[in-house]
């Protein structure tokens, strides 16, 4: 131990010294201070795109990473342009955006919370992305779209069907182009009651997920409406792989509909397995057996294969919808990668222009200034037909695609068909509706 | 000073001094340069440098020195996490609080799974750990979902109570008296800039303290007892001493490190998945320490740094800035040597991160730090026979495999 002795003079001293030292720095930033995070200086401003490169979801992340490029692509006025031509707003010209041009980074969110927070922090402090887009799990979607609220960006939601994502955990800095589970039901619901009758007991298998519950909650909720009953709700863990021991049980439960509330590779497990069992040949209660998969697409049929004729389901959108947007954008993608884009990469692409387009109508990046122009906004010709952004929850209103799994496919791009489209009407509902109740946008957060 | 010796003492200011100045170490590269893709120095990847450090300085005197190998340490960072979110939703968004509660129930489960676990050594010791780990993955993840929110995680919400706050507008954010975490200054010299936060200094004073901690333990007489398990348990239990006071002294203290850790990331960002408890988590950890150097004290601080500069520097690269590189290259060669590196970039940062683990445990058994006293040898040949702390560490530890 060393003794030490401080004199009066020396403490004043070094205090003075140390005060002087820490305050040092903030002659720096006094004129560098911005008015909200990010704020683009350059020639450039940067978006960050978050998307599953590894694990169950990979499948789509690849897919919604070939959107953004795209979408880059056009507003950097590269390709033929895409959906810019046929978007009822006309604000972008292809010069980037408010004359900036357009990079961007991207980011792997490995389908965890955790790692996908980690790599959004590391767009928003290091690579300064304005804004964030992508995610193929809600449960990945919510934790980013709170980050994103907490640092003060614009988060434009990806795949993400839970209810909760508007609902709930809904944010002011958050918006969502894609559907949701209420939206599903609401749409499948008719069809159902036409194809099956309204007699029937069902059986849910449900990944134990937020998107799991709110999806599993809304079907039994439309379903019962129309006189079904629930013969029992299981909630499986998130890839799970065999589902088998899930299965045999339904067999005897005295249910004669199956519903699957899973996605990706456990939707494609847990329906080949079902199939497998035998379910479809089965009778319960004097009637054939069915099998329901509320949220479809078509990297999940062509997984699923020979097990996916005939299932129900629904999904945002469709390549083979016979709109202009669909065709330009169908049109565009194709020419780039040689085959059509999935629903991920459809809602991927719109919400990248949706916010470029706000930007530029609001002629300012400023966060704040990008919520107002996009809350209450009505738009066309992005392959929904008219849609609405509302401004109580960032959730988009549009038509819904009701689907089956095609018979017959031409090719392995023609698995699913088309049953109906259902008018945003039948599928709009209030923002205070109980499934969607607990939850407050808060005010928005420009950071800085 | 501070009941330290004098070697002792100057590592511990070197690493004060480091961590002082590693928002400026940590950014050699000029922004907007091409080499400003390996900075490191942004504020969430410099907490987790740190908070990591914690982590493994704190499993470093479990596994350094008893040598028993915990591979369910996670399980203790994710009780740290939720610990901490439960505080920032019922009390108060400061982080003290929740930092306390964290170190205490880390703490607490830790005694009931050391007191099971350590009733047996070895092999069966790990695989015990690595099962109550999993059981409580799988409980956040899917059985105690109203607790833990599962898949989601645990998140701050506009409705909590927050007994000791008053209303706030906005999503509240984590502050010590003020002081909020997220707060960043930014200082800008010619064409380098240079991000000073709160959250990190704060994270970074408590490695320091942690860090001085765990000095002390190694120097102390309980720190004796815990190598004298490590070399031969049996023959201390002959000599009439029950070693297991002292292991479960030491579970429990690594234990609660991993708390602290645990409830310092969700203090940084207030969310906790069950992600955080996985077996995988558990392995980092132990690579961090063996990486680093185990037995020696600052190896693991040196691993967690290792280990998180490739999750998030390498795995960022893509293709793209591949042909930046290489674009003065004619296409073809491009091409191909593009197409060479990339499985070991991007998502394929896992495999040069085995490769370089390969390489550390072949050849320098005593990790990074070995390879630092090695050319430190080299340098001063005159001290070649001098007994330095962190090579005699290393050393013991490689007699006693």
């Amino acid at each position: 131990m060393t003794r030490q002795t401080f004199s009066r003079r020396g403490v004043l001293k070094s205090g003075a010294a140390t005060g002087a030292g820490l305050a040092l720095p903030t002659i720096f930033t006094a004129s560098s201070a911005a008015a909200f995070t990010n704020a683009p200086t350059g020639s450039s401003v940067t978006l960050g795109f978050n998307v599953p490169q590894t694990g169950a979801y990979a499948d789509e992340g690849a897919d919604e990473l070939r959107a953004f490029e795209l979408a880059v692509e056009h507003l950097n006025g590269g390709g033929d342009g895409g959906m810019l031509q046929t978007f009822s707003s006309q604000a972008l010209d292809g010069t980037g955006i408010l004359g900036k041009k357009v990079e961007f980074v991207t980011g792997d969110t490995q389908t965890k919370s955790d790692a996908a927070r980690a790599s959004a922090q590391s767009m928003i402090q290091k690579d300064g992305a304005i804004m964030i887009s992508g995610g193929s799990s809600s449960g990945v979607a919510v934790a980013v779209q709170g980050l994103c609220q907490e640092a003060g960006v614009i988060f434009m939601a990806g795949l993400t069907h839970s209810n909760d994502t508007t609902g709930k955990d809904r944010k002011a800095n958050g918006f969502r182009h894609f559907f949701n589970a209420y939206m599903s039901a609401a749409a499948l619901a008719p069809v159902l009651q036409n194809l099956y009758g309204t007699d029937r007991r069902a059986y849910h298998l449900t990944a134990d997920y937020t998107w799991g519950w709110t999806q599993e909650e809304s079907i039994a909720a439309a379903t019962e409406a129309m006189g079904w009953q629930t013969a029992e709700k299981v909630r499986t863990p998130l890839g799970a792989g065999d589902f088998s021991s899930y299965i045999a049980p339904v067999l005897n439960s005295g249910a004669d509909v199956l519903v699957l509330n899973h996605y990706g590779g456990d939707m494609v497990n847990s329906l080949t397995q079902a199939v497998q069992f035998g379910l479809r040949e089965r009778q319960a209660n004097g009637k054939d057996f069915q099998i329901v998969v509320p949220l479809y697409s078509e990297l999940m049929a062509r997984g699923a294969g020979q097990a996916i004729k005939g299932i129900p389901g629904s999904q945002n959108w469709d390549w083979k919808l016979e709109d202009a947007g669909t065709k330009a954008f169908v049109k565009s993608f194709g020419e780039k990668y040689g085959f059509p884009p999935s629903q991920a990469a459809h809602t991927c692409y719109v919400q990248t222009l949706l916010y470029a387009d706000a930007v530029t109508r609001a002629g300012d990046f400023n966060p704040c200034a990008v919520v107002e122009a996009l809350e209450g906004y009505e738009f066309d010709g992005l392959g929904n037909g008219p849609t609405l952004y509302r401004a109580e929850d960032h959730q988009c209103f549009k038509d819904v695609v009701v689907v089956k799994g095609a018979e017959n496919p031409q090719d392995e791009f023609h698995l699913v068909e088309i049953v109906e489209v259902t008018p945003t009407e039948q599928v709009t509902y209030a923002h205070d509706h109980p499934m969607f109740a607990g939850g407050s946008l808060g005010e928005c957060n420009p950071g800085a | 000073m501070l009941g330290l010796e004098r070697r002792d003492l100057t590592i511990l200011i070197a690493v004060a001094v480091i961590t002082l100045f590693a928002p400026i170490i940590l950014n050699p590269f000029p922004t907007g340069s091409a080499l400003a893709q390996f900075n490191a120095g942004y504020p969430d990847l410099m907490q987790r440098f740190v908070i990591f450090g914690i982590f493994a300085i704190g499993f470093n005197i479990l596994f350094g020195l008893t040598g028993y190998l915990s591979f369910g340490h996670a399980a203790f960072l994710g009780i740290g996490s939720y610990s901490a979110v439960w505080m920032f939703k019922l009390l108060s968004m400061n982080v003290i609080p929740a930092i306390l509660l964290s170190i205490v129930m880390a703490g607490l489960f830790a005694l009931v799974i050391g007191f099971v676990s350590l009733r047996r050594s070895g092999i069966y010791f790990s695989i015990l750990t690595l099962a109550f780990a999993q059981m409580s993955y799988n409980l956040a993840y899917s059985v105690l979902t109203p607790v833990t929110n599962g898949e989601t995680g645990l998140q701050i919400t506009l409705s909590d109570p927050r007994i000791l706050d008053g209303e706030s507008s906005g999503l509240p954010v984590t502050s010590l008296f003020g002081a909020e975490m997220r707060d960043t200054t930014t200082l800008f010299v010619g064409p380098w800039s240079w991000d000073f936060s709160v959250g990190y200094y704060f994270c970074a004073a408590l490695m320091l303290v942690a860090f001085y901690i765990s000095v002390r333990i190694f120097r102390s007489p309980f720190g004796m007892m815990l190598r004298a398990v490590k070399s031969n348990q049996q023959r201390m239990n002959y000599t009439g001493l029950n070693s297991r006071p002292y292991t479960l002294a030491a579970f429990v203290i690594s234990g609660m490190y991993a708390g602290l850790a645990g409830g310092l990331l969700a203090a940084m960002d207030p969310l906790a998945g069950a992600d955080r408890m996985q077996w995988t988590a558990s392995g980092e950890v132990v690579l961090m320490t063996i990486l680093g150097g185990a037995g020696t004290l600052i190896g693991p601080v040196l691993g967690a740094g290792f280990i998180k500069y490739f999750e998030n520097i390498f795995s960022k690269i893509n293709d793209g800035i591949l042909h930046q590189w290489f674009a003065f290259m004619p296409d073809g060669l491009e091409n191909f040597v593009v197409a060479v590196i990339h499985p070991f970039i991007g998502k394929g940062w896992h495999l040069t991160l085995g490769i370089m683990f390969m390489l550390v445990v072949i050849f320098l058994p005593g990790g990074l730090v070995e390879g630092a006293s090695r050319v430190g040898r080299v340098f001063r040949r005159r001290d070649r026979k001098a007994d330095h702390v962190e090579s005699d560490a290393a050393r013991q530890r490689a007699a006693a495999e």
